[in-house]
């Protein structure tokens, strides 16, 4: 096992080390330089590459970026005169953060009911309608979602705020149209697995011992049901961290996410580069916990060599 | 003959007669595998209409656009902003179609506008049904070129990691597994600033990532297939590995295969629309459908329809192809049948 777990940080360095070169040559091939102002002189220009370090040979600038990212300086932005893109990073993830949990605490609430109805309820029409909010939460796209929501509640009904991000209430809209997905992820999960473990032998057993049937469905079959949902938190990471940029930008939601559009449309590379960096960190992670937690809690995973189950 | 002494004469039998020659005629014709999985997809109501409605939206972006006399990038300022009006439905107010915009002034009386536009005009007074539909027909290209792509490579890879297997093997899969640690759309969004934003390049910033799953699903495919008796048996009638994998291995995996290009097909299309959405799609005056969409968010509080139509269209096209996905998954799989 720790064999394992060394092996899978390994990885993870690894990754993170070719995404990190990646990101260099690409910001190298990538035109102009961050001092471009006519206002600066040649002298000045000099003095500044000198300062920032720009005149080094490309070797010994990959170097010191490398260094700068283990210490969390991800450089400094076009856009914003003089602010690190850590500070950026820093001042803008507590929304995005918020945003993300929100929806997937509400989402998972709700797909793991929906999923559970649905399996209890099986070739019912509780089921079918189950299986329809799923199919349209897993299809319609989120930015199609917000702007339905924002259209329809925000303008046309009125009943809350269309943007911005001043309390709760303006939290809503935006928390449900990146719920939508988790919900359907997780109803048709549980329901697959719920049916898988209901058909099982021990769960007639306990039946047939005069268990109650609550009892039965959420100590024997709910708690067996539950232990591969970590599989499904990879995709779900990703389709949060996408849907940030989307729906923030729609309700104008000052996260991340926001952030980083604005910067794409404006050309301000550091940011980019610092936020894609910050994601492809927070992914890499995600996947290693789940690696690890998968192989602690299904110890067949870790037999049969610590492959990770289909997660896409 | 003898049987525990007794001996077994003809006069012992009775002949079966004409109850085991009907039983013999009952037993159904032989069905190959596709065309048992189609008669299995045609019982999942979902999926077919999932793929009726594939088949109508396909036809429509080929033969949509030359429905009416408008092009795509035909601008006129004489006309912009129009709401939807379509003939005869005019007539019934509550499908919204009467050329009425949501503040209750008929636009085409108050701009002399005699044509119909069906799903409406946008800002610079081009014909959204024209745009629409040219647009699904790009995001449409897109998610089928990446399909392609993905299939070619994810096919070609898996079968070899898994069929020469040791350290090939060993080495194809670690590449996979650093690939896979990168998060697809990061990627996507680097190689696109990069290259400029087009057509090929959005495709092959997808499919550089894109085909990963495909090589995981044919490699376990093909490391389950490769150790059963009928490979061995053509191997020991001297099938050469190349005719194994493409004769033998690939054609039994198909099913995997189709049902994984089936869900990459919406994702494509949903990236693209994603990737136009945060500015790095296609240039104007091309289209497609995420641009559409996010053309009409600019004017979403007065003009709607801009973005309902577009919306609409997309959304149909993602639950058309996941809805046919899951009934193929569903009909291929032998161990679903009921």
């Amino acid at each position: 096992m720790k064999k394992y777990i060394a092996s899978r940080i390994g990885y993870m360095l690894f990754t993170f080390l070719i995404i990190v070169t990646f990101t260099f040559f690409l910001m190298q091939t990538l035109p102009g330089s961050p001092f471009n102002d006519e206002r600066l002189s040649e002298t000045q220009k000099e003095v500044l590459n000198e300062r920032y370090g720009l005149n080094e040979p490309l070797s010994v600038q990959y170097f010191k970026y490398l260094g700068n990212i283990t210490k969390g300086d991800f450089g400094v932005s076009f856009q914003f005169d003089g602010r690190s893109v850590s500070s950026i990073i820093g001042e803008r993830i507590g929304v995005s953060a918020i945003l993300g949990a929100q929806s997937l605490v509400v989402g998972m609430i709700l797909g793991l009911f929906l999923g559970i109805i649905a399996a209890l309820r099986h070739n019912t029409f509780i089921d079918y309608g189950a299986m329809v909010v799923a199919v349209l939460g897993l299809s319609i796209p989120n930015f199609v979602l917000a702007g339905l929501l924002q259209y329809w509640v925000g303008v046309r009904l009125g009943w809350l705020p269309v943007a911005f991000w001043e309390g709760f209430e303006y939290s809503i809209l935006p928390t449900i149209a990146l719920a939508a997905f988790v919900v359907a992820t997780m109803a048709r999960f549980m329901r697959t697995e719920m049916l898988d473990v209901l058909g099982n032998e021990y769960i007639t057993t306990a039946r047939a011992k005069g268990i109650k049937e609550h009892t039965v469905i959420l100590k024997h079959g709910l708690r067996n049901a539950m232990i591969p949902i970590i599989t499904i938190l990879g995709p779900l990471t990703v389709s949060l961290m996408t849907g940030t940029l989307v729906v923030e930008k729609i309700f104008s939601v000052p996260g991340l996410g926001e952030q980083f559009v604005k910067s794409i449309l404006t050309n301000d590379y550091p940011v980019i580069m610092g936020v894609t960096l910050f994601y492809s960190l927070l992914f890499i992670i995600v996947i290693l916990i789940v690696d690890l937690l998968y192989g602690v809690i299904d110890p067949r995973i870790r037999l049969s060599g610590g492959g990770r189950r289909e997660g896409k | 003959m003898k049987v525990n002494e007794y001996e077994l004469t003809d006069d012992l039998f009775e002949e079966s007669g004409k109850a085991f020659e009907e039983k013999r005629i009952t037993s159904r014709p032989s069905s190959t595998f596709m065309k048992d999985s189609w008669l299995r997809l045609r019982k999942n109501k979902g999926a077919f209409t999932g793929l009726i409605l594939i088949i109508l939206i396909m036809f429509l972006a080929a033969f949509g656009p030359y429905m009416n006399s408008h092009g795509f990038d035909e601008q006129d300022l004489t006309r912009t902003n129009l709401p939807p009006k379509v003939p005869v439905l005019e007539n019934l107010s509550f499908l919204g179609v009467s050329g009425v915009d949501i503040r209750g002034t008929d636009q085409y009386a108050a701009k002399e506008v005699p044509d119909y536009y069906w799903f409406g005009t946008d800002d610079l007074g081009r014909d959204l049904w024209t745009r629409i539909w040219q647009g699904t027909r790009i995001s449409l290209y897109i998610a089928f070129l990446a399909a392609t792509l993905d299939l070619v490579i994810g096919v070609a890879y898996g079968s070899i990691s898994a069929y020469y297997g040791g350290r090939i093997d060993n080495v194809m899969q670690r590449i996979i597994e650093v690939l896979m640690g990168i998060p697809n759309l990061i990627v996507v969004i680097l190689l696109i600033l990069i290259l400029k934003p087009g057509i090929m390049s959005i495709t092959l910033a997808m499919v550089i990532t894109g085909w990963v799953s495909m090589a995981r699903i044919v490699r376990g495919q093909v490391l389950k297939l490769k150790g059963q008796e009928f490979v061995l048996a053509s191997r020991t009638l001297g099938a050469k590995d190349k005719n194994l994998i493409w004769g033998h291995l690939i054609p039994n995996s198909l099913g995997p295969i189709i049902i994984t290009t089936m869900f990459t097909i919406p994702t494509a299309i949903f990236t693209e629309a994603f990737l136009s959405f945060i500015g790095l799609g296609l240039q104007p005056p091309i289209a497609s459908l995420g641009m559409i969409v996010n053309d009409g968010f600019k004017m979403l509080k007065i003009y709607p329809h801009m973005l309902m139509f577009s919306s609409v269209i997309i959304s149909l096209i993602m639950i058309s192809f996941n809805l046919l996905g899951d009934g193929l998954r569903d009909s291929f799989d032998p161990k679903m049948k009921k």
